[in-house]
């Protein structure tokens, strides 16, 4: 690995995404327009003594696991796009090691979706009143992390996609069963054993409970980074798993 | 003699179809060579296995004295793949710049890139605003922005206008001229004969290996168009990689298609 490139390709990534004027208008204004949505879902549900409210336990599960999906479909689009139209392919004749190129979308997107999480926080907070005990901060680095995985995750599956038609559909495969096995829907533990099971193998409630932990408690607990650690293992794994996709030799 | 390239008896195979069919020849330092056949012969197989993305089945590749793709090789050879590999969503000049520090240079060496394939007016465009030939002209600065002792080109001059074509070899010849190697591929015949020295491959089996002229002499025709038919249709091989020609020869077994080592 070399800084030098390491810089390079994160500006490169960054460069590519300024010029996709859409796409950056997208991914600032989805995030505040479903908070929306969810607000006036839950305006008039009651909410249960000594509970949070049904908008503030579903905001902050949404401001965390979006960037995650978000990450995960650009990302996979874009190495896909690097592996179709063969820039792979001639960066890997160069000096760029593979780690740069991995490290360099992690970085990079990381960087675009703590500045998407940071402005869905700002709506979610002050324009609806999210109110969390532990600080809105930590919601902000948790969801970063969060966008990391989804970009690890996303390098890896690219490998796998043709074209892509076949990329986007592995985002049903690796987000939707996340989603739904995260304790959001379901509390963990009124779940079946195997689908507790299958749960606790998934990073993404890992994630979720460290937001849960965040909106209940006013400083950091153990579980949250306990939470933290074991997605950021994950994000490595993934990407660990990614680079063994990258030859620099193919038939 | 000092070679840049050394192919010994290469086989690949993609799928269950075999490519080359032990290929072997030499490209000599300093010199702009051709790399010629019809679509579908194996010159981008061969020029993949040069800059070492390409599995190979046995035989042996050596560049710049190192065995092909070996890491050291990577800030010393440029490659350009057949289509532009170049992002879209970036202009020429962030392209350039982009590869430029790849292989450790600065802004000054990729503006002098893109100025040299006639792209200077462009610079500031996308290239996906970019017409065919622009774009892969912007493919080709990025390949030339290192300053690379070993430039491989899969059909570098396809979709140019007859005079930039023109340019495009003779800065070619200048950067030959500088000690620079070049493997150039083509499926056009009136560009073989810019080249110093040809390698004619057709079905994954080298059938010359020879200067122009030589090639020429060969097979007793001034068109290389023509020569190049009669060497087919002689089934033969012909030269060696010293320079003279030796005549076509009938009888050559499959798999010794190579030719140059009699």
């Amino acid at each position: 690995m070399s800084p030098r490139i390491l810089a390079a390709t994160t500006g490169r990534i960054l460069r590519q995404l300024r010029h996709d004027r859409r796409t950056v208008a997208l991914l600032v204004v989805v995030p505040a327009l479903l908070l929306t949505l969810v607000n006036f879902m839950y305006a008039d549900q009651p909410t249960p003594p000594g509970r949070p409210s049904m908008f503030d336990r579903v905001a902050l599960v949404l401001l965390g696991v979006f960037p995650f999906v978000i990450m995960f479909l650009v990302t996979s689009i874009a190495m896909l796009r690097e592996r179709t139209s063969g820039t792979l392919e001639r960066l890997l004749t160069t000096p760029l090691g593979r780690l740069d190129l991995l490290f360099g979308y992690g970085i990079a997107f990381g960087v675009a979706a703590a500045g998407q999480a940071a402005i869905a926080a700002a709506v979610a907070y002050w324009v609806f009143g999210l109110s969390t005990a532990g600080s809105s901060a930590l919601v902000i680095g948790i969801a970063v992390v969060n966008a990391v995985l989804g970009v690890a995750l996303g390098l890896f599956c690219s490998a796998f996609a043709r074209t892509e038609f076949q990329a986007v559909q592995f985002m049903p495969v690796v987000v939707i069963p996340q989603l739904l096995l995260c304790g959001l829907f379901v509390a963990r533990d009124e779940m079946a054993g195997w689908l507790q099971a299958v749960s606790y193998a998934l990073p993404l409630s890992y994630a979720v409970e460290a937001l849960q932990e965040v909106g209940a408690h006013a400083d950091p607990t153990g579980t949250m980074w306990r939470d933290l650690g074991v997605v950021a293992g994950a994000v490595v794994l993934a990407l660990v798993l990614a680079a063994a996709t990258l030859r620099r030799r193919s038939g | 003699m000092d070679h840049a390239i050394a192919v010994h008896d290469l086989v690949v195979e993609r799928g269950r179809r075999r490519v080359l069919h032990g290929v072997s020849c030499a490209v000599p330092r300093g010199s702009v060579t051709g790399l010629l056949g019809p679509s579908g012969s194996g010159k981008t197989t061969l020029m993949r296995a040069v800059v070492g993305v390409q599995t190979v089945r046995s035989g042996s590749v050596t560049v710049l004295g190192r065995p092909a793709g070996a890491a050291s090789l990577r800030s010393r050879v440029g490659y350009l793949t057949q289509a532009p590999s170049v992002y879209a969503d970036l202009t020429v000049r962030e392209n350039a710049r982009y590869f430029a520090v790849l292989q450790g240079r600065g802004r000054a060496e990729a503006d002098r890139a893109v100025a040299d394939v006639g792209l200077a007016e462009a610079a500031g465009q996308l290239v996906g605003t970019l017409s065919g030939g622009q774009r892969s002209r912007a493919s080709l600065a990025c390949a030339l922005v290192g300053e690379p002792e070993l430039i491989v080109l899969d059909e570098p001059t396809v979709g140019q206008d007859p005079v930039l074509r023109a340019d495009l070899w003779a800065r070619f010849h200048a950067l030959a001229a500088t000690g620079t190697t070049l493997l150039v591929s083509s499926h056009v015949m009136d560009e073989a004969a810019r080249c110093d020295r040809l390698l004619l491959i057709r079905e994954g089996r080298l059938i010359a290996d020879d200067t122009p002229d030589a090639v020429r002499a060969a097979a007793g025709v001034d068109d290389l168009d023509e020569a190049f038919l009669r060497l087919i249709r002689a089934g033969g091989t012909v030269g060696g990689t010293g320079g003279s020609a030796d005549p076509p020869r009938g009888a050559t077994r499959p798999g010794d298609a190579a030719g140059g080592r009699s």
